[in-house]
């Protein structure tokens, strides 16, 4: 919402600055955008050129004197402008100014050997418009000397407010000076409107087909008019805010619609046929609107139709066809009611947004429909002369105020601060509200144009917002001991440590799009019905996604794109099973790529990093899962993972038969494809929320810790195995051999060749030993290593290797 | 030396003078073996000067032996004196050996010295690096911990009810169109479901499963048919909710002030409230932060004549609490909402929110955390 400063003061008697106004505008939630004081513009002032000669050494360059008035002697310039003459009236800015349009703070220069003292501009340079074929050239009636931005009328201020859209009364000039004048700044004026006796009845007569969507509508026909340009005060305010003037009976339109908050419809009525009838557009009905753009229109969207078919888009638009322009002599003016809901989603649905719509769809005040065309007919008879008809209004039932019971006591308790009752019942009234009662409940009947205020915690934001927010002094909330217990869950606790644990593995975190391509989307299974946008921003980010692997293998492909190939990312965020608020997933995942391997990537001196594979992958996802509390040392690793992985380079990560936490390896060749990747890549992916929570424990002591007196031992056994043979169900076998001095067993070699045997491989292990009760002796060991061999044999059938 | 004639003591049956240890002799043997022993240039050479001196058979040893035979007058003479020299010589011989060792231990040192200015390879947790958003979820959550609130979360997807009905957007209301909504196509019951626009959803489930006093904030990814350099399809905000029987704008602004003066580590702000409007809030103000922005690429708080808009709150409408079911005339509280992306870009000069979603490893490498640095209140959010 735009306006200027003296359009304000026509309704606001103030002594406030503009600085005063801008302030309170936003104080009181008319949040004040850009001004635009035109300040810039004071030091250019109207000039004649007395002489205009040809530069020495320039064709293209004249040198004028140029009078600057005041009796000061004339000054000498360069001038460059085609219409550069002797006896040109323009605008000319002394050495010292700033000439905003080309950036420049001008100085007495020589340009070509020629002293210039200042310059004549053109409208560009002053940044008024973007005409640049010539310096500024007024008529001969300017007043030398004088200001040049006040004979242009570009002094005026002009204010723009960031409109919240609750307020329709501040849509309007006049509702604006409400609120100032509301909050002391001044006295509210010029709102009544003198109704001029029309002469008989309007021909026109309108039918309201569409009661639901039109609660009332008013017309009147004034004849013999005459439809020239409107006075140019008007012209220069609608200019200022940024409105092209068009003709009387147009800019009379658009005046009231800013003034007021009312929008206004004209019709040449020598272009209506019949009478008007307010109906649902039939499908597929077209009209051509005043932008020149042909429209089709629904049966959701209201018109307004005569014989000939849609003469206008209700609340939005007129047609072109009913129009008016300078031949009009007889015109109709329609100020009507729209529904709100309705009108904003015809605006929607066919891409127009206007002033009227802007303002019937935050709901115009009903009370003022008729006023609204008293105030047009007192225009139209001001600027274009002719005979009003007497009022016709169809539909209206008349306004029924809401009262809201309100207890004063509300301001105190919900601002905290105590606002005298004299001082917030005076707010109400000032701001048309009509409280009334003596108790501490009074019953408040709410003004016809603000349908935003419904109870009484909206007459405490209007109390509090005249009253002003500054004057709430901050209170410290009192604290409640445990309000909510944990501040994190568990599963926040878990997130928050699996991305730290990532990172820690030099790992950088990514945050990619939650919607991804689709054929991304079904390469991993997802790409279901139900997690596509309607409405994508772009063809490539249109299904919510089953994994995070598909974002993290694009965003490091990108990466090796740019030139960096070894890069490690991770992310921990949800993925889509569903649209059930209770599938989402929380998932770790992350990929490498190149050789960014955990201890560096690259070549090295110290030895070159080979390319990351499917255990570079497992680290991380058994990383991650120890970082959230899974017991890492029950996990079982099954070979294989989802189809996208390499089948025989994948894994998949079990608790116990049912529970998946989760998968990695390399990946398919086709899924690299797919998502226009290459490798070596891995990744991995760990289900967070199946990590299952810890079991509640009445205290936080640690069980008691044994050490045993007892030296540790090592001893090294290598087994001759099937080649199936996993090397886990081997360690497992060792393990499993004596659960109480076996403490551990690591594979240190894994060997195939031919002197195993084809299909067969040697699988060495160490297993470390912890004697509790006694120092073993040889024979101990003995017949521990044979409990080793034989339930390593039951288990793999493997043999020691001789 | 090698030219001279033997001493005695050289000779093959030196023995036999041992019975000679005069005085001159005993000089001159001492002089003989210290001057060996300072010559022994390895061990076994000093092992070898050990032996003839004062081995079974040594010239020293020979000498002791001599003690035995004589008079007692001329014991008490000469056995402090041999005993003398074979002290002197064993502690020369100690000495050398200890000399010795400091020699070979320096020549092995020094052919073991490397290049130290060789590069190391980087550790992993000096190049991994947690992204900006969640270090700043991180520092939010330090600081509203503090304050008492638990961090709450809820799902991306939504129903209508949960992102606007219950939120208090009449349908068809202008400030739905505002929000630019994703949708999903509709289900077999025409209920379409969408993507939430804001976190404010959870403010409903919270209520829905918890009985007032509420204190929580709620980080999460958010939508919006939106993109450009501050405007992107998803981007996060963190919500704050307090519900009891007596939280109102005054507590608003002290915990605002609270959160924006740990935040962004200064000392003090000045921020200024000024009335708005939200369909879920009821009075509703918008809040702007004095800043200086004269530097081009950075944003100080707390000083400067600039302002600044960081955030929206209000009280929570009374429909919005009925909604939650709770009696609005029993309970009362306020809400607020910011963007996690925007107070990121205001607090370490992102330009561009965009790059936030890109991956690029360079970004996150100048933008990111070190791993561990967990923001705390009590070793400062950032370092």
């Amino acid at each position: 919402m735009k306006f200027t400063l003296s359009w304000l003061k026509d309704h606001l008697e103030t002594d406030a600055s503009l600085a005063e106004i801008v302030e309170r505008l936003t104080a009181i939630g008319l949040e004040v955008e850009h001004v635009d004081d035109k300040a810039g513009l004071k030091p250019f002032v109207i000039a004649k050129v007395l002489t205009a000669v040809q530069h020495p050494d320039a064709d293209r360059l004249r040198v004028l004197t140029v009078d600057t008035g005041d009796g000061k002697p004339p000054v000498q310039v360069v001038c460059g402008a085609p219409n550069a003459r002797a006896g040109l009236i323009g605008a000319f800015a002394a050495p010292g100014t700033y000439v905003p349009g080309i950036d420049v703070t001008l100085s007495v220069g020589k340009i070509r050997g020629v002293e210039s003292h200042g310059m004549m501009c053109s409208e560009r340079e002053l940044e008024i418009s973007d005409e640049h074929n010539g310096i500024i050239d007024l008529p001969e009636d300017a007043p030398v000397g004088t200001s040049f931005a006040a004979y242009a009328h570009l002094d005026d201020p002009v204010i723009e407010i960031n409109l919240t859209p609750n307020r329709p009364d501040a849509t309007s000039v006049y509702g604006i000076a409400r609120d100032l004048a509301a909050s002391g700044l001044g006295r509210l004026t010029g709102g009544g409107i003198m109704p001029h006796a029309g002469e008989g009845l309007c021909p026109v007569k309108v039918t309201i087909e569409a009661p639901e969507l039109c609660p009332g509508f008013a017309l009147t026909l004034v004849k013999g008019v005459k439809n020239g340009p409107s006075p140019k005060w008007l012209q220069q305010r609608l200019i200022a805010i940024g409105l092209r003037p068009i003709s009387a009976l147009v800019d009379i339109t658009n005046y009231v619609t800013f003034d007021r908050g009312r929008p206004l419809h004209v019709f040449d009525a020598a272009k209506v046929a019949g009478n008007l009838v307010v109906r649902r557009a039939k499908d597929g009905e077209k009209v051509l609107a005043l932008d020149g753009r042909e429209y089709t229109l629904t049966p959701e969207m209201c018109v307004i139709a005569d014989d000939n078919g849609v003469e206008s888009i209700a609340g939005i638009m007129g047609g072109e066809h009913s129009g008016c322009d300078e031949n009009t002599t007889d015109v109709l003016v329609e100020s009507a009611l729209w529904d709100p809901i309705a009108t904003a989603r015809t605006g929607r649905a066919l891409g127009i947004i206007t002033d009227a719509r802007y303002r019937f769809e935050r709901g115009v005040d009903p009370e003022f429909m008729v006023p609204g065309v008293e105030l047009a007919i007192k225009l139209v008879l001001d600027f274009c002369g002719g005979t009003p008809s007497e009022i016709e209004v169809a539909g209206y039932a008349g306004h029924k105020p809401k009262i809201v019971s309100f207890p004063l006591s509300e301001v105190k308790r919900l601002t905290g601060i105590e606002v005298p009752r004299e001082e917030a019942l005076g707010i109400l009234t000032r701001l048309g509200f009509e409280p009334k009662g003596l108790s501490d409940v009074v019953k408040v009947e709410v003004p016809s144009w603000r349908p935003d205020v419904d109870g009484k915690a909206d007459l405490v934001e209007e109390v509090m917002r005249i009253h002003g927010v500054d004057n709430i002094l901050a209170q410290p909330l009192t604290s409640h001991d445990a309000v909510n217990g944990k501040i994190l869950t568990t599963l926040q606790v878990r997130t928050r440590a699996a991305k730290r644990a990532l990172a820690v593995r030099g790992m950088m975190e990514a945050v990619t799009w939650s919607f991804i391509p689709a054929r991304h989307a079904e390469l991993f299974g997802g790409g279901q019905t139900a997690l596509k946008l309607a409405n994508p921003i772009a063809a490539d980010m249109s299904d919510m996604r089953p994994s995070l692997l598909p974002g993290l293998i694009a965003a490091a492909q990108r990466n090796a794109d740019r030139g960096i190939g070894d890069v490690a990312l991770f992310e921990v965020s949800g993925t889509y099973e569903g649209d059930g608020a209770d599938q989402q997933r929380r998932v770790a995942a992350g990929v490498r790529r190149g050789t960014a391997k955990l201890d560096g990537s690259g070549r090295s001196w110290s030895g070159n990093a080979g390319p990351v594979g499917v255990f570079d992958a497992k680290a991380d996802a058994i990383a991650a899962l120890e970082a959230c509390g899974a017991p890492v040392d029950r996990l079982q690793i099954e070979p294989g993972g989802p189809a996208w992985y390499h089948p025989g380079r994948s894994g998949t990560i079990k608790l116990g038969p049912k529970t998946v936490l989760g998968t990695f390896g390399e990946f398919h060749p086709r899924t690299l494809d797919g998502v226009d990747a290459s490798g070596p890549i891995c990744g991995f992916e760990v289900f967070v929320d199946a990590v299952p929570e810890p079991k509640a424990k009445p205290t936080r002591t640690k069980p008691k810790l044994e050490l045993s007196p007892f030296q540790a031992v090592k001893r090294d056994f290598a087994f001759v195995v099937d080649k199936t043979v996993e090397a886990g169900t081997l360690v497992r076998a060792a393990l499993a051999a004596d659960k109480k001095l076996v403490t551990g067993v690591s594979v240190f070699d894994v060997f195939e060749g031919a002197s195993l045997g084809a299909a067969k491989k040697s699988i060495a292990i160490e297993v470390s030993i912890q004697p509790v009760e006694k120092t073993l002796t040889d024979e101990d060991f003995e017949a521990l290593a044979k409990r080793i061999v034989e339930n390593v044999n039951k288990q793999t059938g493997g043999v020691l290797r001789a | 030396m090698a030219t001279t004639k033997p001493k005695w003591w050289q000779s093959p049956d030196r023995e036999s003078f041992a019975v000679n240890a005069t005085a001159g002799n005993l000089e001159a043997l001492e002089g003989s073996l210290l001057a060996e022993i300072a010559a022994a240039a390895d061990e076994a050479a000093i092992e070898a000067v050990r032996v003839s001196a004062l081995g079974k058979k040594g010239s020293v040893s020979e000498m002791l032996k001599t003690l035995g035979a004589m008079s007692a007058e001329e014991r008490q003479v000469k056995g402090p004196a041999i005993n003398g020299l074979k002290n002197r010589v064993t502690e020369a011989l100690t000495q050398r050996k200890a000399e010795l060792k400091d020699v070979a231990i320096a020549a092995r040192l020094a052919a073991e010295k490397v290049d130290v200015t060789l590069p190391v390879r980087q550790s992993p947790a000096e190049r991994g690096r947690i992204h900006p958003i969640s270090q700043v979820v991180d520092e939010i959550a330090a600081i509203f911990g503090d304050l008492g609130f638990a961090i709450a979360e809820g799902p991306d997807i939504e129903t209508d009810y949960y992102n606007f009905t219950a939120l208090n957007f009449p349908e068809g209301h202008p400030a739905r169109e505002m929000h630019d909504t994703f949708f999903f196509q509709p289900d077999e019951k025409g209920e379409r479901k969408l993507l939430r626009t804001h976190t404010s959803p959870v403010q409903i489930r919270t209520m829905e499963k918890q009985k007032p006093p509420i204190r929580i904030v709620i980080p999460g990814k958010t939508y919006r048919q939106d993109s450009d350099a501050t405007h992107s399809p998803m981007f996060h905000q963190v919500e704050g909710l307090v519900v009891d029987k007596s939280a109102n704008v005054a507590n608003m602004k002290w915990v605002l002030e609270e959160f924006c003066k740990a935040f962004f580590e200064v000392p003090s702000v000045k921020m200024r409230f000024r009335p708005s409007f939200f369909p879920f809030t009821e009075p509703s103000l918008e809040v702007d932060i004095q800043c200086d922005r004269s530097r081009p690429g950075e944003v100080r708080f707390g000083e400067g004549s600039d302002w600044m808009e960081i955030l929206g709150c209000g009280m929570v409408h009374p429909n919005v609490l009925r909604a939650g079911g709770l009696d609005p005339d029993e309970y009362q509280g306020f809400a607020w909402g910011m963007g996690i992306d925007r107070i990121a870009m205001l607090k370490y000069g992102m330009p561009d929110l965009r790059a936030f979603f890109d991956a690029d490893v360079r970004w996150l490498s100048h933008y990111g955390f070190r791993p561990l640095d967990l923001p705390t209140l009590f070793g400062g959010l950032s370092t």
